[in-house]
C-alpha cells in the first residue's frame, strides 16, 4: 500500500473518533432527565465545594434540648438526636459522599484504564498477570471482603474507604477497558499507524485509548452513585466513618441505630432522599451518556 | 465432560487460594497487635492468658504456616473458637438457614419480575412496558438497597402494621416477606434488562424470520423458538447471581434483624468479637466459590455448546 493511502487513511480514523462524540453530546441536552440529574450534580457539588452557600448556621452548634425538634423556621429540616440543626448537617455532608464516590470511580478509572490498555495492546504474560488477578479479584464477594478489611482499620478516613472500594471494582471495570482494546487493536487504521513506523506507547495514548475509552468513561460514570451508597452502607454496618466526622452516611447510620428513626421518620428521610437523588442523578447521566457517546449500545 | 469438571476444579485453586490469602494478607499487613485488638483493647491479660491465645491462633508461627494452619483447619470444617468459648462452626451451623431462605425467596421473587419485566419489555419495544422497564431498572440500580428496606419498613410495617420489620419471630413467610422483596428488586435490575436484551436479539434473528416465513404462529415461534434461545444468557447470569445472593445479604439481613449470617457477621463486628468476624467472613468466601463452582459445571448441561469449548 503507498504512503499516502495508509496516511489517509489513519487520519480518516481519527476524525471519525473526533467527529461522532461531539455531535453525540449536543444531544444529551435535548432530555428533560438529564437536564434533571445534571441539576442535581451541580448542586450537590456546590454544596460540598461552599458549604457556606447553603446554611451559616454551624453543623457542630448543638442544643440538646431541641433534640428530634421537627422543622422549625429557619431550619427547614428540624433537628438531630444531639439538637444539632439538621440542614446544615446534610450540606456539610455532601462533600465526605461526594468525595467517596467520586475519588472511587477516578482511581478506579484509571487503574482500569492503564491496566486494560497494557493488557489488552500487549496480551502475552502481561495480559496473564494482569487477568489473573483481576480474576482472582471477582471470585471474592465484594461485599464481606471489605468488611473484614475495613474492619482492620482502627480509624478510617475518607481514603480508607475509596482505597477498599477500589481494590475490588477496578477489576471488573479492566475487563470492559481490556476487551474494548482488543477489538480496535487490529482496526486498519491501527495497523496503518504501526506500518508507519509509529511506537506502541504513542498509539496506545493517541489512537488506541481514544478510541477504545468509551464504555469505560460510561461506567465510571454509573459507579460514582455506587460508592456514595457504599459509604452510607460501610456506616450502618459500623465500618464506616464515625462522627465527628459529616456524611450523609453517618446521618443515616445514626438514625437508623435505636430505632431513632421510628420515634423521627424524618431523621432518615432527608439524608436518604439527598443520597437517592444523588445516585439516580449520577446512573441517569451515565446512562445519558451511554446514549450519546455509543449509538452501538443504544437501547 | 468429567475433564470439563476436573479443568474447572483445577483452575478454581489458584483463585481459592488467591482470595483468601488475600484477605488473609490484608488483614495480615495492618500494624498493630492483633491479641490486643480481638481482646477488645482496653483489656488488661496476663502474660500466661497472651500466650495462650498466640498458640490459640498460632501467632507465633511464620506467616505462611499461621495462612496454612486456618485454611487446613477450616477445610476440615474448624473454624476455630471465640473469646467466649464458643464454637464459631456451631454458630455458622445455626446462621446458615435463615441466610439460605432469605437468598431462596429473594431468588425466586427476583426471577418473577426480573424475567416478566424483560419478556414484558422485550415483546412491547418502545412502547409504554419498555419504558416502564427503562424507567424500573434505572430507578433500582440507583437507589440503595438500604433506602429502600427503610421506606418499606415504615410504610409497610410502621405505617400500615402489615408486617414485622425486625427478627423471625413471625415465622417462614411473614418474617422473610419485606427483606426477600427488597433483596429481589435490588437484585432485579439487571435481569430485567438481560431478558430483554436478549429476547430482542433472538426475534431480530434470522431463524425467528425462517419460522415466521414458514408459517408457524406467532404462540409456537414466541413459545418454542424465542423464548428458550433467549434464556441461555439469562440462566447463565442466574446462575452467577445466586452465589452473590448468597453472600451479598449483609445489610439487608443487618436491617431486618435477621440471625442470618449477614447478620451475625455485623453483629460481631459490632461487639469486636474478632474470630467470628473472620470465621463468618472466610465461611461466606468458601460458600460462594462453592456455589460458583457448582453452578458453572451444571451450565454445560444448559447450554450444549460450552461442552466442546
Amino acid at each position: 500500500m503507498p504512503e499516502s493511502t495508509t496516511t489517509l487513511i489513519a487520519v480518516r480514523g481519527m476524525r471519525m473518533r473526533r467527529g461522532r462524540p461531539r455531535s453525540g453530546l449536543r444531544s444529551l441536552w435535548k432530555s428533560p432527565f438529564f437536564d434533571i440529574a445534571a441539576l442535581i450534580i451541580v448542586v450537590v457539588t456546590l454544596m460540598s465545594l461552599f458549604p457556606g452557600l447553603f446554611t451559616s448556621i454551624d453543623p457542630r452548634d448543638c442544643n440538646l434540648s431541641m433534640s428530634r425538634v421537627g422543622p422549625q423556621p429557619g431550619h427547614p429540616m428540624g433537628f438531630d438526636i444531639q439538637g444539632c440543626d439538621y440542614w446544615s448537617n446534610i450540606v456539610h455532608g455532601a462533600r465526605t459522599s461526594l468525595e467517596v464516590g467520586v475519588y472511587t470511580a477516578v482511581l478506579s478509572f484509571v487503574i482500569a484504564l492503564v491496566a486494560g490498555s497494557l493488557a489488552g495492546y500487549f496480551g502475552g504474560i502481561t495480559d496473564s498477570i494482569i487477568s489473573w488477578t483481576s480474576n482472582v479479584i471477582l471470585g471474592i464477594p465484594v461485599g464481606i471482603a471489605s468488611l473484614v478489611i475495613l474492619y482492620q482499620f482502627r480509624s478510617r478516613t475518607v481514603w480508607t474507604i475509596v482505597f477498599v472500594l477500589v481494590l475490588f471494582s477496578w477489576a471488573a471495570t479492566m475487563r470492559y477497558m481490556r476487551s474494548s482494546v482488543m477489538q480496535v487493536r487490529n482496526l486498519e487504521y491501527i495497523q496503518a499507524a504501526r506500518g508507519l513506523g509509529v511506537g506502541p506507547w504513542r498509539i496506545l495514548r493517541t489512537h488506541v485509548i481514544p478510541n477504545a475509552v468509551t464504555p469505560l468513561i460510561v461506567m465510571t460514570t454509573l459507579s460514582v452513585g455506587a460508592g456514595m451508597a457504599a459509604e452510607a452502607g460501610f456506616s450502618i454496618l459500623g465500618v464506616g466513618l464515625r462522627l465527628p466526622a459529616f456524611s450523609w452516611g453517618i446521618q443515616i447510620a445514626l438514625a437508623s441505630q435505636d430505632g431513632n428513626w421510628q420515634i423521627a421518620p424524618l431523621l432518615m428521610f432527608f439524608p436518604a432522599l439527598m443520597l437517592g437523588l444523588t445516585t439516580l442523578a449520577f446512573v441517569v447521566l451515565g446512562e445519558s451518556l451511554r446514549d450519546a457517546l455509543d449509538p452501538k449500545a443504544r437501547r | 465432560m468429567l475433564r470439563y469438571a476436573l479443568r474447572r476444579i483445577l483452575m478454581m485453586i489458584p483463585t481459592l487460594i488467591g482470595s483468601t490469602f488475600l484477605v488473609y494478607l490484608l488483614v495480615f499487613l495492618i500494624p498493630g497487635d492483633p491479641v490486643a485488638r480481638l481482646a477488645g483493647g482496653e483489656k488488661r491479660l496476663s502474660n500466661s492468658t497472651i500466650a495462650a491465645i498466640r498458640d490459640q491462633y498460632n501467632l507465633d508461627d511464620p506467616f505462611f504456616v499461621q495462612y496454612g494452619k486456618y485454611l487446613w483447619g477450616v477445610l476440615q470444617g474448624d473454624f476455630g473458637h471465640d473469646f467466649n468459648g464458643n464454637s464459631v462452626s456451631t454458630l455458622i451451623a445455626t446462621a446458615l438457614p435463615y441466610t439460605v431462605v432469605l437468598a431462596l425467596s429473594a431468588f425466586v421473587l427476583k426471577i418473577v419480575i426480573g424475567v416478566c419485566l424483560g419478556v414484558w419489555a422485550g415483546l412491547r419495544q418502545g412502547r409504554f412496558p419498555d419504558k416502564f422497564n427503562l424507567f424500573f431498572t434505572i430507578f433500582f440500580l440507583a437507589v440503595p438497597g438500604f433506602i429502600i428496606a427503610y421506606f418499606s419498613q415504615y410504610v409497610f410495617g410502621i405505617k400500615l402494621h402489615w408486617l414485622p420489620i425486625s427478627g423471625v419471630q413471625a415465622g417462614f413467610p411473614l418474617a422473610f416477606i419485606l427483606p426477600a422483596i427488597v433483596l429481589a428488586l435490588e437484585t432485579a435490575s439487571p435481569l430485567a434488562r438481560l431478558s430483554r436484551t436478549s429476547l430482542v436479539d433472538v426475534l431480530r434473528s434470522d431463524y425467528i424470520v425462517t419460522a415466521t416465513a414458514k408459517g408457524i404462529g406467532p404462540q409456537r415461534i414466541m413459545w418454542v423458538h424465542a423464548l428458550r434461545n433467549a434464556f441461555v444468557p439469562v440462566v447463565t447470569y442466574l446462575g452467577l447471581s445466586i452465589a452473590a445472593l448468597l453472600g451479598g445479604s449483609v445489610l439487608i439481613e443487618t436491617i431486618f434483624n435477621l440471625p442470618g449470617l449477614g447478620g451475625t457477621l455485623a453483629r460481631a463486628i459490632d461487639t469486636q468479637n474478632g474470630p467470628v468476624v473472620v470465621g463468618v467472613s472466610v465461611f461466606l468466601l468458601l460458600f460462594y466459590l462453592v456455589a460458583a463452582l457448582v453452578v458453572d459445571l451444571l451450565y454445560p448441561i444448559i447450554d450444549p455448546r460450552v461442552r466442546h469449548a
